[in-house]
Order: C-alpha cells, then structure tokens, then sequence
C-alpha cells in the first residue's frame, strides 16, 4: 500500500498539448503510471504518442473513470484547470504551475474543501509512489521502493533527501512535494495523517523551510497522534528577513516562520531534526536501528 | 513587489480611500512652491524610500510653514537614511512628499494581508496605531481585531462596522470608518495586493478618517495582470545584482559572505547556504537557477556572482532530474569561455548523468574542484574560500 498515488491511479493530463505537458506525461507512462487521457480545451480528437487528448475533463474523466489530474498549465488559466478537474469528478489534482496569485487560490481552495477533492501544490514537482507510479516532475529513477514516507515543501531538495535515503539503504513507500506557495492544496498534516494509517509506512521524513508556520502546526499534531518515529530538516537557517527565497511561501515575515522557531517546536515534539542537510540519511539510519 | 508611500496613496485615492494632499518632489527647490500649493500652513517632509522606520532615522520633519518645508526637504534630499530595515548603509533618499499636515485626535492601525493559518484575508485593526505592529501582536495580542473575509460571500458591511465599533467610533467617524474600511479592501483585492497596511490611520479633530501613512505591496504572482505597475518600479530600491539577475530569470538574493552559490531549485539552495554555514563559511548570495540551466543562464549566474566583490570561491550544486548533469555540465564549460572566473569553482553534480557530468568537468580547460556528497562539496568549498583566489 502507499498513499495518493499507485497501481489504481487512472490520469489524465491537463495541457498535455503543451511541450512541458507532453514530455512529463510520457515519462509519468514510461515510469509506469497510468495515463488513460489528456486534456487541451480545442485539442479535442488529436492524440499524443497514444493518450487521446478530449476539450474536457467532463469527457476524459467519463471516457475512462480518471481519478487523478495532473495539471500542466500556465498561472492564469490554472486556477480554472482546478476547478474543472475538481467538477469532473477527480479524486486527487496534482497542480504542477507555479506562480498563481494568491487570491485567486482563496476561491479555488473553499471550493475543493467543499467538493471534498484534494490537490496536491501547487507550484510543487508532486508524488510518486516508488516502484507503482509517478504524478509529476520528479527524476523517477532517483526513488527506490521502500518503508519510509517523506513530505517536503521543495523539489529538488526532495530528491537530494530521496538520494541519501536510498543510499542509507532505505526505500519509500510514497514522497510527496507539497509545494512553495503560500495556501498550498495538502498540508503536512494532511500527509501525516495518511502515513499513520498506512500499514506500509514505517517512518516519515519532513522537510519543511522558513515562512509560515506549518511546521510548527506538524510538530504539534505529531506529538498527539503519531507514534512512527519522523526525521526533519528546515531549509534556511542562513536566510535573511523579509527576502523572499524563491518560493512565494518562504518568507520570514515580521519576524515570524524562521528556521530556529520552527526547529524548536520540532524538537519539543520529540522530531528528530537534523541540522546539517547533508545528514538526513545517516538520520533516518540510526532512528529504524 | 513593494512601491513607495506616495505611489500607495495615489492608488488609495482612486478608490475612495482618504489620503492627505500631497506633492511628490525631486528636486529641494520645489518644496517652498509645493507647500504653498498646499495651502502654506503646516505640512510634513517626508522621505520616500521602501524602507519602514523613517520617521526614526530623521526622514520625516514636521514644517511650520513653506520656509521651513524649503530648509527640511534640503536636508532630507540626498541624505543617507539609515533605518531598522535599510541595513548599516541605508539609502540615498531621491524623493520627498510634502503633505498638508494633519489635526491627530487619535491614531490607529489597519491592516490587511492573507491569513496563511485560516486561507483567507484578514483585516485587522487596533487602536494602537504609530507603533509597530508586530510589537502589539506579541505583547497584548487582545489589542488586534480581526475579521477574516469568506471568499464566497466576500466583505460583509457587519465586519466593517464590527471593526469600526471595536475601535471605538461613534457618530459619523463611525460611518466614515465603515467606509475606509470597505474601499480600502476593496483596493486590496483590485490591486492584487499582498499587503495594505495603514499605520497610522487617524481620526482628526473634526472626525475625518485619514490615511497618514500607506504601504502596499503586490503580489509578484499577480504582476502578469498589471503591466502598468511596471512604472511604479524604483530602481534606486534594488540590489543591483539582483536586478540584474531578474532579467535572466535567475532568482537572486545578494548576502554578506564570501562563498557564491549556484543551485537548481529554492530549497536546495537555501538548505546549500544553510551547509556553507555549518561547515564554518559563508553563503554570499542565494541564487536558483531553476529547471532550464542553459549556457546563456549559467553564464548570466556566473557574471552575478563574480561582479560581486567579497565572492573568494564558488559552489555549484546542481541535482540533475530531469535537468541533465551532463547539459549543466557543457553550460558550465561553455560559460566560463565568455565569464573570467578567478576564483576557485566547487561542482557537485548529483542526479541524472551525473558521471558523464564529472568526467566532462575533469576533462575541461578549467580547473573545476569535484565532489560528489553534499557535506564534501560544502567543506571543498570553504576550505577553497580560506585558501584565497586562484
């Protein structure tokens, strides 16, 4: 088992058209998911490389009992994107875009609560069940199949973490990019809840960065419900105030999201949080002894 | 994106919102003619930088009458102003807005952003205004009130005038109240801000509501709707490099160290600099080169980071995923034939290629220094740094 993602996911693509859309969606096949569809409002009837490609999701979620979206789409047409998988009737969305307006998020987000669908990101590279299937940018060769959960804001800080995992000798059972936005669609708390229930998870690996204060809401919640052992990092412990790093989300802000609070909170949970990134493995090696 | 206080009011008084009358001046000459437009009696000069705490620093003088708006507006023009948020150099102020003064009976604080806690904005005020908020939020947090605005039924007039009643307005300071509060969100919203902040807001003795100061910033994701706010953009605000950096899409943010960084993706890059540190460096910049990596952005990257001075040796970082090492490798390479690099260069090419990448890296004219872990590339380089230039 695994979360999300895996042997039972049937995708469609949206902006498959596109050149970013295309190449992801052969190598999500190649890897092994299943991509039954694609989606390009006016691209209706054309196929790429054998995914037929339909104007709606309405169509491509009806023609072949899709369950998951993956979106492709530039930032002003996105939000849209969502919210036509979400009315077709997917399960999960993995948004991929990066740079949507915050306030255009707001709506979009009261919507899927409503709706009872939930979206990965956005601006994140998604999930990937190791070994089952892969929704999303992610190097899928990196990830090895395994026992260990990991959540992260980042990318490629995932798959440097993913890298000394499977170099500890430890695979993943799913790893999820929960994105750099601000009002992300999945929290960490989102995830942790399903790595608790999975039975296939052993430990979970977090990764968070500076702004906000979903760590600090994550290391509550792990202290009161979890009982599998989880190992985090912060990104920017050198970052300065007010800089937005590259991420809309990792900002500190009036003082406020920094990496030496968020490491605090963790540690009172009884999280084993690594200082040095270059540490996450040989962590996550001593915790499973 | 952050704009100036006086290009914040120009925006606050399209939409109703009220704000001083105010010239905005370049040149110290002008002042005397600008506070006489002004009606010639009291009026305030005030410095205009991005910067918070002006006042402080000395770039904001109360004038009696035009003579003394002539003498204040000299000073401030072209001084260094040294602020909390300028940092130990501060910035040459270049423009001053002289404003009709105002009768304070009491100041307030408004302010507006969104709430990443509950996903929606929030307004908030308090009746401690002309102090720093975050000072109130941590010491008497009851001071704050909120109202927090459901993205489907959007501002309801009960929150502005629960707001309005929580300050303490009566008669029509309060109706005047409601309305500030409802245009200026409005504004918010219109102008895809990330942040409307008045600080203070203040009613008069004759019960108007004014808006003494204003800060707005936008929302970087939302600037594709607004070409005009390209004209609000002050150069004279920005880090060179950075801006440089800006128009090769490279994400840049200048520090103090002395070790450059270039790596592919913000959290890597922040958890890089964060390595530099703990192996006894540090990081001189934060730099993402994002997904592409070609010859002409790494190049770009490698300009950035040698125009800056305190760089003794530089770490590239790249995890190759869909982005080839091997690419990344030829765009180094290809570079450094158009960039004079004179410093010691630490690569670590993980990921996709990554082999290929370190043989091209070995093979090439340049005598790049290899690594292949995360802690050895960090050590390489800081012991690179403390060697001094190549």
């Amino acid at each position: 088992m695994s979360i999300f993602v895996g042997n039972n996911t049937r995708l469609v693509v949206q902006g498959i058209t596109g050149g970013e859309g295309k190449f992801h969606a052969l190598a999500c096949r190649e890897y092994g998911t299943n991509v039954v569809a694609g989606c390009t409002p006016g691209k209706g009837g054309q196929d790429v490389e054998g995914i037929p490609v339909y104007n709606t999701m309405a169509e491509a979620v009806a023609k072949h009992d899709a369950n998951t979206s993956l979106i492709f789409v530039p930032p002003a047409f996105a939000p849209d994107a969502i919210v036509e998988a979400a009315a077709a009737g997917v399960e999960l969305i993995v948004c991929i875009t990066e740079g949507i307006p915050a306030m255009d998020m707001v709506p979009v987000k009261a919507y899927l609560r409503a709706k009872g669908v939930r979206m990965i990101g956005p601006n994140c590279p998604g999930v990937i069940t190791p070994g089952e299937a892969k929704v999303g940018i992610m190097p899928g060769f990196v990830h090895k199949p395994g026992r260990i959960g990991v959540i992260s804001r980042s990318g490629t800080l995932t798959y440097e973490v993913v890298h000394q995992l499977c170099e500890s000798g430890f695979g993943q059972s799913t790893a999820i990019g929960i994105g750099g936005d601000a009002i992300p669609g999945t929290n960490f708390i989102d995830c942790l809840e399903l790595f608790a229930k999975d039975p296939d998870t052993d430990a979970v690996v977090l990764i968070g960065e500076i702004g906000g204060t979903a760590e600090e809401e994550a290391a509550e919640w792990i202290a009161a419900n979890l009982d599998k052992p989880v190992v985090s990092f912060i990104a920017g412990q050198t970052a300065p105030k007010g800089k937005r790093m590259g991420h809309a989300g990792a900002i500190i802000s009036g003082g406020k999201g920094t990496a030496a609070e968020k490491m605090e909170a963790l540690q009172k949970a009884g999280i084993h949080v690594v200082i040095s990134p270059a540490d996450i493995g040989v962590t996550v090696e001593k915790v499973m002894k | 994106m952050k704009i100036h206080e006086y290009q914040g009011k120009e925006i606050l008084r399209r939409y109703g919102v009220p704000v001083p009358r105010g010239v905005l001046i370049t040149d110290a000459g002008d002042a005397r003619a600008a506070a006489e437009e002004l009606g010639g009696g009291i009026v305030v000069v005030k410095a205009q930088i991005h910067a918070g705490g002006r006042g402080k620093g000395g770039g904001v003088k109360l004038a009696k009458n035009p003579d003394e708006a002539q003498k204040y507006a000299g000073q401030i023009l072209g001084m260094t102003l040294v602020t909390h948020q300028t940092g130990p150099e501060g910035k040459v102020v270049q423009r001053v807005l002289i404003e009709e003064g105002a009768d304070i009976a009491k100041e307030y604080y408004l302010g507006i952003v969104v709430d990443r806690a509950t996903e929606r904005p929030v307004i908030m005020a308090s009746t401690e205004g002309g102090v720093e908020i975050e000072k109130v939020a941590a010491e008497t947090p009851e001071k704050i009130l909120k109202a927090f605005i459901d993205p489907i039924v959007g501002l309801k007039p009960f929150q502005a005038r629960a707001l309005a009643f929580g300050l303490g307005m009566e008669g029509d300071s309060f109706k005047k109240t409601v309305k500030f509060i409802t245009n200026l969100y409005k504004a918010f919203v219109e102008s895809d801000a990330s942040l409307a902040e008045i600080n203070p807001l203040v009613r008069t003795g004759a019960g108007d509501i004014i808006a003494l100061d204003a800060k707005i910033n936008f929302d970087d994701s939302a600037l594709f709707r607004h070409p005009d706010y390209a004209d609000l953009r002050d150069l004279n605000e920005e880090e060179p490099l950075e801006t440089e950096a800006g128009e090769f899409d490279l994400n840049y943010i200048k520090l103090d160290g002395s070790i450059g960084c270039m790596v592919n993706g913000a959290g890597l890059a922040m958890a890089t600099m964060d390595l530099i540190k703990l192996s006894g460096g540090m990081p001189a910049n934060f730099l993402d080169v994002g997904g592409g990596a070609s010859v002409e952005r790494v190049a770009a990257a490698f300009r950035i980071l040698m125009s800056d001075a305190n760089v003794g040796a530089v770490l590239v970082n790249i995890f190759g995923g869909i982005v080839r090492c091997d690419r990344v490798a030829g765009g180094i390479i290809e570079a450094l034939k158009s960039v004079k690099v004179d410093v010691p260069v630490v690569t670590r090419l993980q990921g996709t290629n990554a082999e290929e990448a370190a043989k091209m890296l070995g093979e090439a004219d340049f005598d790049f220094i290899v690594a292949s872990g995360l802690a050895e590339a960090a050590e390489k380089v800081v012991a690179a740094a403390k060697g001094g230039a190549k």
